[in-house]
């Protein structure tokens, strides 16, 4: 939320915009009739269970895959993009990967851009250190890295914290805190709804590629009476939606 | 571009047991083809025993034979190695020293003297490998026919002699004693004279003429025997023209093959594993979200391909070099048959890259694509039938093994134009390019 010079509240620009999304593989339909927008300085979990179209939605919205109908509005230009495998080479060091990838993203002071995310990131120790000989949640934050490098004010993750354990996962949302905190827009898919209750502003509930639902964590209580915690919540929402 | 390639180059590096084989395999053919060469010359070792008793020989007018002449024969066809004995002939073609052995009993010379047996040279071959078999038969068989030539036109040459002895008569030694023969021509002569003296209607003129009549026939004839008789010593020469490609020395042609099967392996893993790999590490869906276009990945990928195998390529053809004569001077056409023949095949790694998401499964559905593609292209002609023969034709101009071949046939030898293989690689870079182009814009 901003403050105009007259005190009254409006809405941060939609940065992002999908309308109508609809995408088919085969007989199956992955997402149907899709639509979310997404406002500047915005953390929009998108959850469901298994298939429900998670990545097929982000992977659209990243621009990697085309979709068979609707339209996807970016007014962030390219988004930052961390794909929920490993998207990196793991024959070359830490810093070997994020130096490619910045000089394919175009960065102007590559030295300084490779430092600060290592720094981020806390892999300075490991910069030289091959990506293959790294533990998972290490690779992980490379990953992370990666999509941070092109400092698009927009960044679409997929099941970001999936391999890293408790501690690794606190850091990394603290990271992304602080990026959302400089304004930049979040939209991430998990399957810890912990995670979407504490960090995202709104949540996307997607399943069998519909959209069940769009607001805020604690709307998605609400509108399922008293539940202890969003988890419980979600698992009984989806179960009044027949899922 | 730079920047993915240097990175490609890096992993290559990184990755011993990849870089090892690709260096050591087009080596280790290149040494295997080249002592082969060496060693198996273009024709094929056949031991050689003469049991014929020291001394003994075979006459046909002035002219002797030893049975060492067949031994020379040999030579035209194959390497013959003297064996003392047929029981190490034996050994030799066992143990495959030699391909067989070739055996020319004691009793050769009294059955040519008997003129009612025919003498039976006897061969020792191991027919557990039909090739070399069939090598053998070949070199034996044109040895044979060559002795057998060469016997036939000593028996005709003396049987000419004996029949101009008869028309124009002359000396003859008969077992030590010179006689004179006198002739057709000359008795005609004679005859002429002693009828010219008897009187015009008699009895004996008449006789006479007779006599004449046939003298004369049989002089004519005996003249068209002697002509026959050189034609059928060799009634059917052989003359040959190649209408098709030159003879291009075994060696070279091997050293070829060689270097056209690595460059194919080298180059064709090198570009599909390179892409496949993008697609294996994830990292594919990062680049071409407008990092890269895919049009520009597949032609990284076949950069590096060619900036792997065409060094590769050209050690191992320095490596075959020591083996097989080379021109130095034509080092710019192998390069030049390498480079294109390479560019042919980055295209078609891509192609292969393209389809494969996992470098293993590139690698797989390289080399069970690529070895039929070499072994149809290196069926001779002749040897299926022609529809067969057609639709292998087709296969091998659609794929760049052959044309490769040709090119550095052509450029180490150099009877050929190069001209069309490299045209008919160009037209395949492009073709493969394309349809890699084509495969890459389905990928997600």
């Amino acid at each position: 939320m901003t403050v105009n010079l007259d005190g009254m509240q409006t809405q941060p620009p939609v940065v992002l915009e999908a309308v109508g999304l609809h995408k088919a593989y085969g007989a199956r339909e992955a997402l149907r009739d899709v639509s979310v927008a997404v406002r500047a300085g915005e953390r929009v979990a998108c959850i469901g269970p298994n298939g429900a179209g998670k990545t097929t939605l982000l992977t659209i919205l990243a621009g990697i895959q085309r979709q068979d109908a609707g339209t996807v509005e970016s007014r962030a230009g390219r988004a930052g993009w961390v794909p929920q495998a490993l998207a990196l080479y793991s024959k070359l060091s830490v810093a070997e990967n994020l130096r490619l990838f910045a000089r394919l993203e175009g960065v102007a002071d590559l030295d300084a851009t490779v430092e600060r995310l290592l720094e981020q990131t806390g892999l300075r120790d490991r910069a030289d250190e091959r990506v293959e000989r790294l533990s998972g949640g290490n690779r992980q934050r490379v990953n992370v890295a990666i999509g941070l490098l092109g400092d698009s004010p927009l960044l679409l993750m997929d099941e970001p914290s999936s391999a890293l354990d408790a501690r690794q996962r606190e850091r990394l949302w603290q990271h992304i805190g602080a990026l959302v905190g400089a304004g930049k827009t979040v939209v991430f898919a998990t399957h810890i709804l912990s995670e979407a209750e504490r960090y995202a502003d709104r949540v996307l509930v997607l399943a069998d590629g519909e959209r069940l639902f769009w607001g805020a964590p604690g709307d998605l209580e609400r509108e399922v009476g008293a539940h202890r915690d969003l988890e419980s919540a979600f698992v009984s929402f989806l179960r009044q939606r027949g899922h | 571009m730079r920047s993915l390639l240097a990175k490609d180059l890096r992993i290559l590096w990184r990755s011993p047991f990849l870089l090892a084989l690709l260096v050591i395999y087009p080596l280790l053919v290149a040494a295997l083809i080249g002592l082969s060469l060496s060693r198996s010359p273009d024709k094929p070792r056949i031991a050689f025993v003469n049991e014929v008793p020291a001394g003994q020989e075979f006459s046909i007018g002035d002219q002797t034979f030893d049975f060492s002449f067949t031994e020379r024969r040999l030579r035209e066809h194959a390497e013959p190695v003297r064996a003392d004995s047929r029981r190490e002939a034996e050994r030799m073609v066992r143990d495959g020293d030699v391909l067989a052995a070739l055996i020319v009993p004691s009793d050769t010379v009294q059955k040519l003297d008997s003129t009612l047996d025919s003498p039976q040279l006897e061969v020792l071959v191991n027919e557990r490998d039909p090739v070399k078999a069939r090598l053998v038969d070949d070199a034996i068989e044109a040895a044979v026919a060559d002795a057998n030539r060469r016997v036939s036109r000593a028996l005709t040459r003396t049987s000419i002699e004996y029949l101009n002895l008869l028309l124009d008569g002359g000396r003859v030694n008969v077992l030590g004693n010179e006689f004179t023969v006198l002739g057709l021509k000359r008795i005609g002569d004679a005859i002429e004279s002693a009828r010219r003296r008897l009187p015009r209607g008699s009895e004996e003129r008449r006789a006479l003429d007779q006599v004449l009549t046939f003298n004369r026939l049989a002089t004519e004839n005996f003249g068209l025997s002697a002509r026959a008789l050189s034609a059928i010593s060799e009634p059917i020469r052989v003359e040959k023209q190649a209408v098709e490609g030159s003879r291009v020395p075994l060696t070279t042609f091997a050293a070829a093959v060689a270097v056209a099967i690595s460059l194919m392996f080298v180059t064709v893993i090198l570009a599909a594993g390179g892409l496949a790999l993008e697609r294996e590490q994830n990292a594919f869906t990062r680049l071409v979200r407008g990092l890269v276009s895919r049009g520009r990945l597949l032609a990284e990928k076949a950069a590096f391909a060619v900036a792997g195998s065409v060094p590769l390529t050209l050690l191992m053809l320095l490596a075959v070099s020591a083996f097989v004569p080379t021109e130095w001077d034509r080092f710019h056409l192998w390069a030049l048959a390498v480079l294109a023949g390479a560019a042919a095949f980055a295209a078609l790694g891509t192609l292969v890259g393209a389809l494969a998401r996992e470098v293993q499964t590139a690698s797989l559905l390289a080399f069970t694509l690529l070895l039929p593609v070499a072994f149809l292209a290196l069926v001779p002609d002749g040897v299926l039938s022609p529809a067969l023969h057609d639709l292998t034709r087709v296969i091998s101009a659609a794929f760049p093994f052959d044309p490769t071949l040709d090119a550095v046939t052509a450029a180490l030898y150099g009877d050929d134009s190069m001209l069309g293989p490299l045209l008919h690689l160009t037209g395949l870079t492009v073709g493969f390019g394309g349809l890699a182009r084509l495969a890459v814009g389905r990928l997600g």
